[in-house]
């Protein structure tokens, strides 16, 4: 379209970095490669390029790819620059793209928004797509590529293919109930609502894929000088630190994101809980901690034997020390100094941790994809528990449009444009 | 003298509307019509309503229509169909008296002013650069208009089919309009073919009624137009019987020599209305299928079969009908036959039915692939009302899939085109639930008001009624505890504190007639409108809900698509998203949504292109 920008973004992650990738889209991309690379490099092969800017200054050395229109990631046509990763260069070629005519800097998602826009994906997969580039482990990956394949657009056809046919039926008694064949609802018609409302609850009730983001929730906990510190560095210290969890604000506990075997956690100290006596910032502290309990996934509790919050596992730390006591019913004994059990509660963390996240491949619901889920459920419950078919009926339509919704089918201007606002920019 | 406004060709249920709707907008019409003596007949089953198509009575009837007061003017046997599901699928249906109802369309058409009847058959339609001017009459007679509304029905290319017989013509007994059917396929507009049928007319007094399981008329007082104060004529009573194995036996046997297996027809014919052929070779495992037997008249001896519609030869007619019981010495007085006739493909038309391709000319009826009187009806009184609003620089009704049926079935026709004949069903109307057939006047009569379409005495009705409902909700209004209604009796918990009559009217159990002590006095000013307040109060619920919906809904039909939209451009599309889009031209985005196959992702690639053109635009 000639009346649509062509836009151009850094894609890879920020410099410096060894290399740095600039995407350009749009129909001006031919002419910018052309014009920085002073030839048009044959479409989808990669070939190296000297970058010159307008006053035929060398800017850098990169690989060059030009993907012509409409078979692209966008849908448009479409150019990738990979040039040297350093701030500089990165900095010198934008500008060179920014100063040709037609081009201007990618507003945040506006790649996957062209993406959507011209068909190339449909909603649920632009989320996949959204997931997919802020994945940092192996499984928030796998279930972001899931989604992006159209798995949760699958089911949920075939869920609104249901309510289609359950809909058809109750039609079938309104509109020709002067016909001897639809007389009545089939008897086993209220039996395939529930079904169909609990196979919703049960997708409500799996977890979602802001878990995946926000890793399996450990918390250590116990007395002060019980071990905890030693193993919270044992755990996290040779591990993938990640970053991308919730936003934390400072508190007198210490978080680190990990991922072990490609599952995402987060581990978190706490300060030793006593009773606080007079010392009121220890207090606070404390008080911090029992919050931080209450919102684990699992206590790894390393006091006395007994003492900790129901559920948690019982750990029998230092267990290389003189004087170590240990527990009757520890599920683990350990050593962090030695290292003495550390692999076998690793193990162990990750399968708790795998039961309670998204599986690998199979797609997650977001918030708003839950949201849309929950009023269908709801619909369908109730037209589980209505008798007049008339209000049965208006219950599956509302079923129908929650479905719609959820795929992008009934969408608004608003709903794409929170959606696309969470893509970085290049995305 | 020869200069109209608006020109109606067709005098039968579409045409008698759309020339009195664009009368009473205060356009100068004429109405022409082959046999002015055969305006108001009814061609096929002598019912007017029922399901979905009762809402459609009721809706004409509202913008001040005359198949209302005609049906009730010709009723010889009410009956509420669906009586005992929620009033919003209730069918009001009456069965009619031929020559009482066509007595009664003919005396509304004559005294309407502004409208000028003309005999004779219409030859050409007369264009100048493209654009409709007038029409031309087998005489040569040259009648001068800029709107002209085609409601020819099945007269455009009509064969009839009975057994190996062949017949050309719409009804029996007259000519199908050739010359104009061979200008408008020269004009290259998208044509199909249809089919429909009738079954045999019986003569009452061979009918055993004695044997036969009696259908009265229900014992109530309501009637199809609330301009009719009471039921006039006396009331009859149908008949139940039914097909026999017998009677199956040998339609099988004779299944080759029906126009429809044959191959002679191969035009779609309507599922939810088979004929007995189709029915005993789709259904061979049932035992007997329903029939009614439908007097047609207080006059004649005339019964209608509804049930049996049949194209089969004469002879094999005779002996099927006379397998049903009660039926053994039965005389037909005339075969049923079948009819395939030609249709436009209404996505060739605009929301107000006129054709795209032939500015000025508009289609409503059967010539739009549509089946049944009320359908017709209701089309016709839209062209009628938009030729009138465009000849005058009016304004006609807004009407929406929100606070109407009609709108439904125009919106339908006109983005998703048909594959059999189009009949309403209740289950077209998503928000059903406020679209009901007895809150007609409400949703629309004011509209028809601000339109300029409504007679003094309907609107005189209308204003009264208004002020009443007034009255009533200051009554619902009324705050009242549980405990007093417990005591009553009524299945509420005494612990729900004080809530107004219009909430206790949600809970099962509490019906208008329980809260009497409140509401009697109103009730008696006017039961339908207390019935219908009552269903409202019920349904608040979700109605509250769906008006949520709806703000959504009316979003996306503020983004329009002009009717030359460049779907070819919009990248992403495919070739048959491009072309199912084009055929349907939808208006606007939300009516692309309803095109039949358009994905989410190509509505999506539409949202986006469309907002980008408008903003391309703003920006020259």
């Amino acid at each position: 379209m000639s009346d649509l920008p062509t836009i151009f973004a850094l894609s890879s992650g920020a410099p410096p970095a060894g290399v740095g990738v600039i995407r350009v889209s749009g129909p001006q991309a031919g002419a910018a490669l052309a014009a920085l690379a002073g030839r048009m490099p044959d479409a989808r092969r990669a070939s190296l390029a000297r970058l010159r800017g307008a006053d035929g200054a060398l800017l850098d050395e990169a690989l060059v790819l030009w993907f012509p229109g409409p078979n692209t990631a966008t849908g448009e046509d479409l150019a990738e620059l990979h040039s040297h990763g350093g701030r500089a260069v990165i900095a010198a070629v934008e500008a060179a793209l920014a100063a040709l005519p037609g081009l201007r800097r990618a507003e945040p998602g506006e790649f996957t928004r062209r993406a959507f826009a011209n068909g190339r994906i449909d909603l649920a997969e632009a989320e996949g797509l959204g997931d997919l580039l802020t994945a940092e482990t192996e499984l928030q990956r796998a279930a972001a590529l899931a989604n992006l394949g159209g798995a949760l657009s699958r089911q949920v056809e075939g869920w609104r293919e249901r309510v289609l046919a359950l809909s058809a039926e109750v039609e079938a008694v309104l509109d020709f109930s002067d016909e001897e064949d639809a007389a009545a609802l089939p008897e086993c018609f209220t039996w395939n609502i529930a079904a169909l409302a609990d196979e919703l609850r049960e997708w409500l009730a799996r977890p979602r894929s802001e878990r995946l983001g926000e890793g399996f929730r450990v918390v250590l906990a116990g007395p002060p000088n019980a071990g905890k510190s030693t193993l919270f560095n044992a755990l996290v210290e040779s591990e993938a630190a990640i970053t991308s969890p919730i936003a934390g604000t400072t508190r007198d506990v210490i978080e680190r994101a990990v991922a072990i075997a490609g599952v995402p956690f987060t581990f978190t100290d706490t300060a030793g809980l006593r009773d606080a006596g007079d010392d009121a910032i220890e207090a606070i502290g404390i008080a911090r901690a029992e919050a931080e309990l209450a919102r684990a996934d699992l206590v790894l509790w390393l006091g006395p034997e007994g003492a900790g919050p129901a559920g948690a596992w019982e750990i029998a730390a230092q267990a290389d020390r003189d004087g170590f006591t240990p527990k009757a019913a520890a599920l683990y004994t350990l050593s962090a100094a030695t290292g003495a059990g550390l692999a076998a509660l690793k193990t162990a963390l990750v399968e708790a941790a795998r039961a309670s996240l998204p599986k690998p491949g199979e797609a997650a619901l977001n918030a708003r994809q839950y949201a849309r889920l929950t009023e269908a459920e709801e619909a369908v419950r109730a037209a589980e528990h209505l008798t007049d078919p008339l209000l049965v009926a208006e219950e599956l339509r509302r079923a129908r449009l929650a479905f719609d919704r959820l795929i992008g089918r009934a969408t608004t201007e608003d709903m794409l444009d929170t959606l696309f606002g969470r893509f970085c920019i290049g995305k | 003298m020869h200069s109209f406004d608006v020109l109606v060709i067709g005098g039968g249920h579409a045409g008698v509307e759309a020339a009195c709707a664009a009368a009473r907008m205060g356009a100068r019409t004429g109405l022409v019509s082959f046999d002015l003596d055969a305006i108001g007949a009814m061609s096929c089953n002598p019912a007017i309503g029922g399901l979905g198509k009762g809402h459609l009575v009721r809706e004409v009837d509202a913008l001040d229509g005359v198949i209302g007061r005609a049906a009730d003017a010709g009723a010889i046997h009410y009956r509420m169909l669906n009586r005992s599901k929620g009033s919003a699928v209730w069918g009001p249906r009456v069965q009619a008296d031929r020559v009482r109802f066509k007595a009664a369309v003919q005396g509304i058409v004559r005294a309407q002013t502004n409208l000028t009847l003309v005999q004779g058959e219409a030859a050409a339609l007369m264009l100048t650069g493209g654009r409709v001017a007038g029409l031309e009459l087998a005489d040569g007679t040259i009648l001068d208009a800029p709107r002209v509304v085609l409601c020819t029905g099945t007269f455009l290319g009509g064969v009839l089919f009975r057994g190996e017989e062949r017949f050309e013509g719409g009804r029996i007994g007259e000519n199908a309009a050739k010359r104009l059917a061979q200008q408008l396929r020269g004009a290259d507009l998208p044509m199909a073919r249809l089919k429909t049928g009738t079954p045999p007319r019986l003569d009452g007094r061979t009918i055993n009624w004695a044997v036969l399981e009696e259908q009265p008329s229900d014992g109530e007082a309501w009637t199809m137009s609330p301009l009719t104060p009471a039921r006039l004529n006396r009331q009859v009573f149908c008949a139940i019987t039914r097909t026999t194995q017998a009677g199956h036996d040998a339609i099988r046997a004779n299944l080759h020599r029906s126009p429809l297996f044959s191959g002679a027809i191969a035009a779609a014919g309507p599922r939810y209305c088979p004929s007995i052929e189709d029915k005993i070779h789709r259904f061979g495992d049932r035992e007997g299928h329903q029939v009614f037997l439908e007097p047609e008249g207080l006059d004649t001896h005339m019964v209608y079969p509804n049930g049996i519609s049949t194209s089969l030869p004469v002879d094999v007619q005779e002996t099927v009908v006379r397998t049903m019981p009660g039926c053994e010495r039965v005389a037909i007085v005339q075969p049923g036959y079948a009819v395939e006739y030609d249709h436009i493909d209404p996505r060739a038309l605009t929301p107000d039915l006129q054709l795209r391709a032939i500015p000025g000319l508009y289609c409503a009826g059967q010539i739009n692939g549509t089946t049944g009187y009320e359908e017709a009806a209701a089309q016709g009184l839209v062209a009628g009302l938009e030729a009138a609003a465009a000849a005058l620089g009016k304004q006609a009704p807004t009407l929406d899939r929100a606070n109407s049926y009609i709108a439904v079935m125009v919106d339908d026709l006109t983005l998703q085109g048909v594959s059999e004949p189009y009949r309403m069903l209740t289950a077209r109307a998503e928000y059903r639930l406020r679209l009901r057939a007895n809150n007609a006047a409400t949703r629309l009569t004011g509209l028809g008001i601000e339109a300029g379409c409504i007679g003094d005495e309907r609107r005189a009705w209308w204003e009264r009624r208004e002020n009443l409902r007034k009255m009533f909700h200051v009554k619902h209004s009324e705050r009242v505890h549980a405990r007093k209604l417990a005591d009553m009796g009524l299945p509420v918990r005494r612990d729900q504190g004080e809530k107004p009559l219009a909430e206790w009217l949600r809970y099962d159990g509490v019906t208008p007639e329980a809260l009497a002590p409140w509401l009697a006095d109103v009730t008696a000013l006017d039961p339908l409108l207390a019935e219908e307040m009552a269903e409202d109060a019920a349904y608040a619920p979700y109605l509250a809900r769906q008006d949520a919906e709806l703000r959504d809904l009316r979003a996306s039909e503020a983004l329009p698509l002009s009717a030359d939209f460049p779907y070819g451009e919009v990248p992403g599309l495919s070739n048959e998203m491009v072309e199912r889009l084009t055929r349907a031209a939808p208006g606007t985005l939300a009516a692309a949504g309803r095109v039949p196959g358009v994905t989410p992702a190509a509505l999506s690639a539409l949202l986006v292109h469309a907002r980008r053109l408008a903003n391309g635009q703003r920006a020259a």
